[in-house]
């Protein structure tokens, strides 16, 4: 009975204040938490969120309807139609992502080979009616315009095409 | 027997505490449990199925979703499998990398199954404190590949990118932090005394039924059986590392914990060896079969351009054959069987889950107990029903 007792007394009077000693010292400490609907949180570079499709410094489209990331997308959720300007310039006609089926597991900006599409830091787009997330190419470019201008800069590294043209006579001879 | 009454009671799967969608079906006689039987399926998303109708790269995004707390191990074990099978070379860097995610991981697994399980007992506060410490590991994940938790960062070949600048500091950072959190949560629990109370003695499994189970991972170190792959099987190269492979003795759910939180040690003294040895390199196989061109040639050069339209449509085909691959996941031995028909998608991918085996021995650890414990195990053996039903 008096091994009973001072076990009792042990976990009362030791291991109990043990424990709260440490849960008591996160009262005077800076919390952790993000307050998110005030505060938008921050991302890192590579986050990967909403779709965006880029333009050339003069405002036409970059993306040439090659059509290679719907061939990499695991998911399914790229659908394109194509269509050729007057003057012989290849464009997607209608360009649409489902961003419910998407996965954003970034194989489409891997793919693309003219650095149109990239996975943008916009994470807020919910909506109550499916149809809203087919994202269409006008959709997907405005994100372009409107959020993510500023970060692309970063984001299309060799930013060797910076002109459409540009790419028939490079600077220097290049490869093989 | 015929004075007493046998009573089934189902439990799950819609229950807090089993940990997603177990279902448990239970005899009970009075509050004594005399046969549990595990029921799965519930989350069955036929996974395995639908990496055979993509290419492999892209069957890759599906291994995430398996075991969703250790996304990096599931893609390790594939792109191992494939490498080979295709005996492709893994540039140094890339391993090295590997592993510090991998382990990592393996930080961030445990850390879950500390957290959920030490709250199924009724220690509110740690679940607290160890998802803040997990926000740190898929900090990083998002540093390094995009996504706080499918991160799809391993490929065949390498990686998909080099780590971004400044990755070292975070992971030192990480390094210099976390010990402090371990002693923290030592201090919490391993002397509590109702954390023993509820612990010690429960759920004990000796080591011969462990390994007739075929148990895997803290499992079955729990039970004194220093079995774990990294070492026995050294795969990647975890052979230039030293660490231990901490054991347990009566194989109950107090020395599944105390292997556990052993375990996250042994896995700093591993990040920090990996981090002091990282070489600089290239983090993609040079061979032009398997890893795209960088992204700077297929800009600039026509040849690379149409070698990375062919590699993104057409993938790459590992030859006819069949290879088994496994290695440690944070939950025990995650193994991935390979069937290859020659073309660009995999015949048959098979996982062998540590989950799903581990979960088949459940009757062994709660028979005969009291049902307040069969929580307590279920926390123990750390699932992931993602894993289970794949
Ligand atoms: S992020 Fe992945 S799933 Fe989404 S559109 Fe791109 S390739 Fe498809
Ligand atoms: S976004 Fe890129 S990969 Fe997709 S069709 Fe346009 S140019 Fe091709």
């Amino acid at each position: 009975m008096n091994i009973d007792m001072w076990q009792t007394f042990k976990s009362v009077f030791i291991a109990i204040p043990t424990g709260l000693s440490i849960t008591f010292r996160y009262l005077f400490r800076k919390p952790v938490t993000e307050q998110y609907p005030k505060v938008r949180p921050k991302f890192e570079d590579r986050y990967r969120g909403l779709h965006y499709l880029t333009r050339y410094s003069d405002g036409s489209e970059r993306c040439v309807c090659c059509g290679l990331c719907a061939a990499a997308c695991p998911a399914d959720c790229i659908y394109m139609e194509c269509a050729e300007t007057p003057s012989g310039i290849r464009y997607a006609r209608i360009y649409e992502i489902n961003e419910l089926r998407c996965i954003f597991c970034g194989m489409c900006e891997e793919a693309c080979p003219e650095e149109a599409i990239f996975l943008g830091h916009e994470f807020e787009f919910s909506s109550g009616d499916r149809d809203d997330f087919i994202y269409t190419k006008e959709m997907l470019l405005a994100n372009y315009d409107k959020i993510e201008k500023e970060r692309v800069a970063k984001r299309i590294k060799p930013m060797i095409r910076q002109e459409r043209f540009q790419f028939k006579k490079p600077a220097a001879p290049i490869g093989h | 027997m015929a004075d007493r009454e046998t009573m089934t009671l189902n439990m799950g799967p819609q229950h807090p505490a089993t940990h997603g969608v177990l279902r448990i079906e239970l005899d009970l006689e009075g509050e004594t449990v005399i046969e549990a039987r595990p029921i799965v399926g519930y989350l069955h998303t036929g996974i395995e199925k639908n990496m055979e109708a993509k290419t492999y790269t892209q069957a890759l995004t599906m291994t995430d979703r398996m075991d969703y707390l250790a996304p990096l191990s599931n893609n390790l074990v594939y792109v191992q499998a494939i490498e080979k099978l295709m005996e492709v070379e893994v540039p140094i860097r890339a391993e090295y990398i590997r592993i510090i995610m991998t382990e990592l991981t393996r930080l961030n697994s445990h850390l879950v199954w500390l957290g959920t399980h030490a709250l199924d007992i009724g220690a509110m506060s740690m679940l607290l404190y160890c998802f803040r410490e997990r926000e740190k590991i898929t900090q990083m994940y998002e540093f390094v590949s995009g996504v706080r938790m499918m991160a799809s960062y391993f490929r065949v070949g390498g990686l998909t990118d080099d780590v971004p600048d400044g990755f070292e500091e975070r992971v030192k950072d990480i390094l210099d932090t976390f010990p402090a959190h371990i002693d923290e949560y030592e201090g919490l629990l391993t002397d509590n005394k109702i954390w023993r109370n509820r612990t010690i003695g429960v759920g004990v499994i000796s080591a011969e039924d462990a390994i007739d189970a075929g148990l895997s991972g803290p499992n079955l170190r729990g039970s004194g059986v220093a079995w774990d792959l990294r070492k026995s099987k050294p795969y990647s190269i975890y052979d230039k590392f030293d660490f231990i492979v901490p054991v347990g003795k009566n194989g109950d759910c107090y020395d599944r914990y105390l292997v556990r939180l052993e375990e996250m040690r042994q896995s700093l003294r591993i990040i920090r060896q990996a981090l002091d040895g990282l070489p600089e390199g290239p983090t993609k196989s040079s061979d032009g079969k398997i890893s795209p061109p960088a992204k700077y040639e297929v800009l600039t050069g026509m040849e690379q351009l149409i070698h990375h339209f062919k590699l993104v449509v057409h993938g790459f085909q590992p030859p006819v054959g069949d290879i088994y691959h496994s290695i440690e996941s944070p939950k025990g031995e995650i193994g991935c069987y390979l069937v290859s028909d020659g073309s660009k998608k995999p015949y048959r991918v098979h996982f062998r889950p540590p989950s799903f085996v581990n979960i088949s021995a459940f009757n062994k650890l709660v028979a005969g107990r009291m049902i307040a414990d069969v929580i307590a195990c279920i926390g123990s053996i750390d699932i992931v029903l993602g894993e289970i039903d794949r």
